[in-house]
């Protein structure tokens, strides 16, 4: 090949190979980091708060769980965890109880009662009961959930249903009951918008189906729509209840504090997270402090598993209406 | 809808009671709603006829007198002031990170990849706000004292998957034709991303950050650890302890004096007007670019 | 809301001549009146999808309707069980009379109208539960509680599925094939036993040999049941139908589409003999 030839037949712009492969190296390499920095981050979560529950950890092994104690008197000290999973278990279960129906009453609301007109804005209403701040849900059930509560509900209650020791003495404002309450309130969102989703998503050839065999819409609903979204339904749950495991703020602001397990939703308790929050302003020993942490773990323990409960249970709901795609012949 | 009238030719079965059932079940669907919006209803008109008689001026700008037996004028300005600073270290730190994180797994993971640090970010996503304040004390605090900048990591955690998320969504709305495009010219795969697909996805980016913003706005638990043990002079360090408006008005809920409630609702009141504006014109903006998209 | 794709039967020969099983229809006089339609106007959201119908539908006969796509076949029939309600901007006027009452009247409950008049749909719309399931949801749910299994048995029969299907009844009803689902949602809707069977082209999305057994179905059960059938298939109205009702499409002012019934008649005067030129346009294929 003559230089004249080469010249004419060279690319307008040499293939300098290197540059090119650096500058997409480079990018690669920079976002990638980032996406490894944050699977560290969360590996880094998981030790970190392992290591500071260690005090704890290795005084107390896996007895802090059960036991109902939490004494920070120096030369008396002892820590657990007992009370203060009944208080979540109890709290986060009864919020779960009152929120679900509720969530599906608005979800059906939503989807299939609701006026068109009426639709995208109570949509958005419920929505931003999602964006209330927990610390200003708190404030609001200190000062206005609490007092009605124990003025007006609290002793209705426990007069009509005082005989099963769940409806015992009204105390202040403060109470296991208004901690439901308002987790209630905190999760009703979640499950409501989630469930929204799916109903919608329940095919209208299904629904159509049902409702031309003579059915009345709550029976197609029930019928169809309900098993058809259960997957998701399920997940939403596990959802909401992680939520209320993870609420800090608005709890311990209303839950009133307490170390014991008593039967009486009407008295103060406690709750992992609300603890934790509650004994923010500093501890006296390494030990306090490492309790405090152990707590931690058992938390995140819970949500963990929640979170991936979640996940797997959304995983089987695509496979299995990814079959039901795949089913016609 | 009344009875149908009775012929031969309409069977009725069990009607009327099924009838009944319905109704009971429309019944309850609609006081299902009328529950969640009164209890909207109800926070937010408290929040604002007691915090609106409390708001003025002086909440920006005069510091917290704790203890004051005066009726002198006192604010949280302090508390203004640090939300600023830790809210904005708090975006400075996460935007970047979750970009990049939407641009590694959308433009160059493989599906495995994708799908692994996809569920690393949900699990990011739920640990709770509480565990994240003890996760930054331990890491940050321990041993060096609280600071606006551990305040500050802690919401970028919260704030990360959020990013990343919005950002993985624009991008994967972005045509791929575009990149085969640009790539077709010869234009090298970053700077494809950089110049080209990215652009595309300022709108969605903003979008995703000012909703982000507006969930860690209001976020109490993880700066209880990290950065709430504070003066009352408004401090603009992030190297100290920064006061800051959720924790403002924990503390002040806490409190016996109706005077500290007063300002808590006044702050409560803008805190929520700032997180409904932020999260309804995120919202807006959302819709108003998918409908865009869409109309292409 | 039309049907999916019609596809146009292109016969070259000028009239249609095809073999049936069919038994010959009883003599006029004789045949009893279960629908009588008048003046139907069916409106969605403003535009008109047909447009004054008035034809009376007879019992135990297998009505046809036919005519081209977007000529408001489908959304006649839906008129028939009141399930356009379901569809929001959806009007109609006149009336719909069955056994003499006006089923379209404000004081009538659709779901009684639709335990009378059942329906099954283009594609195959199985509940997502087990076979024996979707059969027996519907009439535990009606309060045909006594025998249910016989009741599904002999459903399961009527539609010819129960030879392939009684051996797995709890397996899922997304596993069988298109032309067995099919024959599922028939034998759903006659285990409920109701008065008349809709069908909106109910082979469309089937294969032959599936299409052969729901029209011998058909021919079975019209003793028992009255059946009116939306087809865009000819020669199947022909196999089929006692009475066939030819619609067609016409254009009103501001060009807005809409259909109208054309005529309407015994199968074999509908593709022999029509009276219309439009219909006798459409059956020999000349228009599309």
């Amino acid at each position: 090949m003559s230089s004249a030839q080469a010249s004419a037949d060279a690319p307008r712009r040499p293939f300098t190979g290197r540059r090119v492969r650096f500058g997409d190296l480079s990018l690669q390499v920079v976002a990638g980091a980032a996406a490894l920095a944050t699977t560290v981050l969360v590996g880094l979560i998981v030790w970190k708060v392992i290591d500071g529950a260690r005090p704890a950890l290795s005084k107390y092994g896996l007895g802090f769980v059960g036991r109902i104690a939490w004494n920070p008197v120096l030369g008396h000290e002892l820590y657990g965890a007992g009370s203060f999973l009944f208080g979540t278990a109890i709290t986060s279960v009864l919020a779960l109880i009152l929120a679900a129906p509720l969530a599906m009453g608005v979800a059906l609301f939503l989807t299939e009662l609701a006026p068109r007109v009426l639709r995208a804005p109570v949509t958005a209403l419920v929505e931003t009961l999602a964006a209330v701040p927990s610390v200003v849900l708190g404030l609001w059930g200190i000062l206005v959930l609490g007092p009605a509560l124990r003025d007006h509900i609290e002793p209705t209650l426990h007069s009509a249903l005082g005989f099963i020791p769940l409806f015992g003495e009204p105390g202040s404002g403060s109470s296991i009951f208004t901690a439901v309450i308002v987790l209630t309130i905190m999760i009703l969102p979640i499950v409501s918008s989630i469930s929204r989703e799916l109903f919608l998503g329940v095919p209208h050839e299904l629904k159509e189906g049902a409702l031309a065999l003579g059915t009345t819409r709550w029976e197609m609903v029930r019928g169809v729509m309900f098993p058809y979204a259960r997957g998701g339904v399920a997940a939403a749950l596990i959802l909401g209840l992680g939520r209320a495991l993870g609420e800090a703020i608005a709890v311990t602001q209303v839950i009133g504090g307490g170390v014991f397990i008593k039967a009486n939703l009407f008295g103060t308790g406690d709750t992992l997270a609300s603890k934790i929050a509650a004994s923010y302003q500093g501890s006296t020993t390494k030990l306090q402090t490492g309790s405090l942490v152990y707590l931690a773990l058992i938390l995140l323990v819970f949500s963990l598993a929640a979170n991936i409960a979640a996940q797997w249970v959304v995983r089987r709901v695509a496979h299995r209406h990814g079959i039901t795609r795949g089913g016609h012949a | 809808m009344s009875a149908g009238i009775t012929t031969p030719g309409l069977r009725l079965d069990r009607l009327p009671r099924r009838r009944r059932v319905n109704r009971l079940m429309e019944v309850l669907a609609w006081t299902a709603a009328g529950i969640a919006i009164a209890i909207l209803g109800v926070v937010v008109y408290s929040v604002a006829r007691k915090g609106a008689s409390e708001l003025n001026l002086d909440l920006l700008t005069k510091p917290p007198i704790p203890f004051s037996l005066t009726n002198a004028p006192q604010g949280l300005a302090n508390a203004f002031a640090g939300t600023l600073v830790i809210v904005g270290l708090a975006t400075a730190m996460a935007l970047p990170v979750g970009i990049l994180v939407a641009v590694y797994l959308n433009e160059f993971a493989p599906a495995s990849i994708r799908n692994g640090v996809g569920i690393v970010l949900d699990v990011l996503n739920g640990v709770p706000a509480i565990v994240i304040g003890i996760f930054v004390f331990g890491l940050l605090v321990v041993g060096h004292g609280q600071s606006g900048f551990a305040g500050a990591f802690a919401l970028a955690c919260l704030m990360l998957p959020l990013v990343a998320r919005s950002t993985m969504e624009v991008l994967a709305l972005v045509p791929n034709a575009l990149r085969e495009a640009s790539l077709g010219l010869g234009i090298a795969q970053w700077r494809t991303t950089l110049s080209i697909v990215l652009p595309q996805t300022i709108g969605g980016i903003v979008t995703g950050t000012i909703l982000a913003v507006a969930r860690v706005a209001g976020e109490t638990a993880p700066l209880l650890f990290t950065s709430s043990f504070v003066g009352t002079q408004t401090n603009w360090d992030p190297r100290h302890g920064l006061q800051s408006i959720p924790v403002a008005i924990f503390e002040l809920s806490e409190s016996p004096d109706p005077k500290d409630h007063a300002r808590a609702w006044a702050a409560a009141l803008v805190l929520l007007l700032f997180i409904l504006f932020a999260s309804l014109g995120g919202r807006w903006l959302a819709t108003r670019s998918r409908r865009k998209i869409a109309a292409r | 809301m039309e049907g999916a794709e019609e596809k146009m039967s292109t016969t070259i020969e000028p009239t249609v001549k095809v073999e049936t099983r069919r038994h010959p229809m009883p003599p006029r006089e004789q045949l009893e009146r279960i629908f009588r339609i008048e003046g139907l106007d069916a409106v969605y959201s403003g535009k008109p999808a047909v447009k004054d119908v008035t034809m009376e539908v007879y019992k135990n006969l297998v009505t046809a309707i036919i005519g081209p796509s977007g000529c408001g076949k489908s959304t006649f029939i839906r008129c028939l069980n009141r399930m356009n309600d379901l569809i929001p901007g959806f009007t109609q006027t006149g009336a719909i009379r069955y056994h003499g009452q006006d089923i379209c009247g404000s004081d009538i409950d659709p779901v009684a109208v639709r335990r009378n008049i059942g329906m099954v749909f283009q594609r195959p719309n199985p509940f997502p539960k087990s076979i024996y399931d979707n059969v027996a949801w519907g009439l535990k749910v009606l309060g045909m509680r006594d025998g249910v299994d016989e009741r599904v048995e002999r459903a399961l029969t009527q539609a010819a599925l129960w030879d392939e299907v009684k051996d797995r009844l709890k397996a899922s009803a997304l596993s069988l094939s298109g032309g067995q689902q099919q024959r599922l949602c028939i034998a759903r809707a006659i285990a409920v036993e109701p008065d008349v069977v809709l069908m909106d082209e109910p082979a469309s999305a089937l294969d032959p040999i599936a299409t052969q057994a729901i029209e011998a179905l058909m021919n079975n059960l019209k003793n028992e049941y009255t059946f009116v059938i939306v087809t865009h298939n000819m020669q199947q109205a022909a196999r089929v139908a006692d009475m066939t009702a030819f619609f067609s499409i016409s254009h009103g002012e501001e060009g807005h589409r809409y259909g109208e019934l054309v005529e309407y008649d015994a199968t074999e005067k509908i593709f022999t003999a029509p009276s219309d030129k439009r219909t006798e346009d459409y059956v020999t294929g000349r228009f599309g």
